[in-house]
């Protein structure tokens, strides 16, 4: 896993904390809000981070590690474009199927698998409250619904020259 | 089927712009409330009888009533906006299309009960969401509709302020004790109740957690008054209700009617009917955790508490998901079952574990390797789950398995039988739960 050296949140970073710090009368409520910022800036959170985070806020390890571990998107897969396809009831009764096979044919990957040059990672995901326009995914959180195999290859097509592989890392997401 | 015209989400471009909203009446509704005293808007509330949308419909003003008039504490409010209940998309809706008609309800409730701060737990994945929400916040601070300058505004003593939290998926952090946890900052495991939120809740303060559609009624039951609200739909569940309709209809969507209608008339009617005319095998009509109907006793049953309470049902969250004759159910039980495993929090055994059973047991049975003994298990092991745990995702998880077995018995059986014969003869076994995928979040973790 390539992961930028420079996990350290720059001034404009810190007076973001400083920001969601405001919005509650205690330190760790700020936590999870500084954990997005973290895993926007960096990736997924580290051992590192949660160090780093824990000292930001003046908690210790423990408190931020027992949130970290409990919530998924701290733990995205560190591909440029995280591709989630729900694969729940309405989304599987509309081609939830149809999704992954099709981006098992353009990507060459299935569920838990991420692009040898770390471009694209799919996960199954569970219900994503797109229901009345399934089949859907979303990269990187941003939905793309009603999908049909064209529309799917059209998407991949359009992700696909981003950025080169290894610059996930600097605030890509 | 009565014309009705929508409240909630009405048909007006661009309503989620505050000059828009304010062209339509918009914020004229907490300017009546400032009016009224806190007592007598929690009093219409009660009297409108509006229930709470996220579930459970609890009655919203006598929730409302619960929280301590004098007190030296902080109280704070909830919004829950972390919709992840496998077949709901409608607050979705509200946030994206109807911003302001949120903010003006928490504006309404905070005044009747005294509160100084709001926060809304908007699920993580709705990341496009918050940020909508977070335009709407800032458009009606700049107008001094949030925040200190209210009292200029409105030339009244109070203020609230708004703000978003994240969650960061997790489906229990919709439990409303889970979600407290979730703000504070702690693991959300759910917490015992009582104490219940209006006693000791957000940091031990009064604390009352609303759903998003429920607070989005808020303002319409100001304007038009308690007596309107209470004559529109079914008259224990009164007032407008959107309804998620997903699965196999030819118009998915979210629709906004009164109460208490068929579910024929919201399945042909609205939603056009199932594809290739199909017959419908299974219903289920409030998200995945409401047991389930067989689509040959659909014929006259209202979409209400009320009415589906009759027939063994709940209402949930009004999120009908329609399955066609064809649909292999033993499929989708085992993915359902999947989805309680994977979000169970873990903290209570009969849950974690048992969750994690059924799911297997499911598995074996569509691999082939089970046996009609495995059905009575299965509803053994729901039986087991179900009002043993702290929090209701337990019977969430254990209905679906037990009302299906109950309601599609020799279907089941019949499919069991089947399975096990392509097993023997080894014919493909395919299945897309995909447990077996998902990487245990310990080993996603770098070490240092």
């Amino acid at each position: 896993m390539t992961v930028s050296n420079e996990t350290v949140f720059t001034p404009e970073d810190l007076a973001a904390v400083e920001e969601i710090r405001k919005r509650y009368p205690t330190a760790q409520a700020a936590l999870m809000g500084v954990l997005h910022l973290y895993t926007r800036r960096f990736g997924p959170i580290t051992e590192k981070a949660i160090r780093h985070v824990a000292e930001l806020l003046g908690l210790t390890p423990e408190d931020v590690l027992s949130v970290v571990t409990f919530y998924e998107m701290y733990h995205r897969p560190p591909a440029r474009w995280n591709i989630l396809v729900c694969t729940n009831v309405s989304c599987r009764l509309c081609g939830a199927g149809m999704v992954l096979e099709t981006l098992r044919d353009v990507l060459g990957i299935g569920p838990g698998e991420t692009t040898p040059d770390g471009l694209f990672a799919v996960q199954e995901a569970e219900c994503l409250g797109s229901c009345g326009t399934a089949p859907m995914l979303s990269v990187n959180e941003e939905y793309h619904e009603r999908l049909t195999p064209d529309a799917i290859r059209a998407l991949i097509e359009r992700l696909k020259p981003a950025s080169p592989p290894d610059a996930w890392g600097g605030g890509s997401r | 089927m009565e014309r009705y015209e929508p409240v909630l989400l009405p048909a007006v471009e661009n309503l989620h712009r505050i000059d828009i909203y304010e062209a339509h009446g918009g914020y004229e509704r907490i300017r009546k409330a400032f009016t009224m005293s806190p007592a007598k808007v929690i009093a219409e509330v009660k009297a409108s009888g509006l229930r709470g949308r996220g579930g459970a419909a609890f009655p919203t003003g006598l929730k409302w009533s619960f929280m301590p008039a004098e007190t030296d504490r902080p109280k704070y409010l909830c919004v829950n906006a972390d919709e992840s209940e496998p077949g709901s998309f409608k607050d979705r809706q509200i946030l994206e299309r109807n911003p302001h008609l949120l903010i003006e309800g928490i504006l309404i409730a905070g005044w009747a009960m005294g509160i100084g701060t709001a926060y809304i737990y908007i699920r993580g994945e709705y990341e496009s969401w918050a940020r909508m929400v977070e335009r709407a916040l800032a458009e009606a601070h700049e107008r001094g509709y949030i925040g200190a300058r209210m009292r200029e505004t409105f030339g009244t003593d109070y203020a609230i302020d708004i703000h978003v939290h994240r969650g960061a998926g997790a489906y229990i952090c919709g439990e409303e004790s889970s979600l407290m946890n979730s703000i504070e900052g702690l693991r959300p495991y759910p917490r015992i109740k009582p104490p219940f939120p209006a006693q000791r809740g957000l940091w031990g303060c009064p604390t009352t957690i609303n759903n998003v559609e429920t607070i989005a009624n808020v303002p319409v039951i100001i304007e038009r008054g308690a007596a309107w609200y209470a004559s529109v739909g079914a008259e224990k569940q009164p007032g407008p209700i959107l309804y998620g309709i997903s699965g196999h209809v030819n118009r998915p969507g979210v629709y906004e009617f009164p109460t208490g209608m068929l579910l024929t008339e919201l399945i042909y009617d609205v939603a056009g009917g199932v594809p290739g005319g199909k017959c419908i095998k299974m219903v289920i009509p409030g998200g995945t955790s409401m047991p389930p109907l067989r689509g040959d006793r659909i014929e006259g049953v209202r979409m209400d508490v009320e009415s589906l309470k009759a027939v063994g049902c709940g209402i949930g969250t009004a999120s009908l998901i329609v399955m066609d004759e064809d649909t292999d159910l033993l499929d989708v039980l085992t993915r359902i079952a999947s989805f309680y495993w994977n979000e169970s929090c873990g903290q209570c055994t009969p849950c974690r574990e048992g969750t994690g059973w059924m799911f297997k047991i499911l598995q074996r049975l569509q691999g082939g390797d089970g046996g009609p003994g495995d059905l009575d298990l299965l509803v053994s092991v729901a039986g087991n789950i179900e009002g043993n745990t702290v929090c209701a995702l337990g019977e969430a998880a254990a209905w679906p398995v037990k009302y299906t077995i109950e309601r599609f018995r020799s279907e089941l059986e019949e499919h069991v039988r089947r399975h096990a014969t392509k097993r023997s003869t080894g014919g493909p076994i395919r299945t897309l739960a995909g447990s077996e995928t998902r990487i245990p979040i310990s080993s996603q973790r770098e070490n240092p």
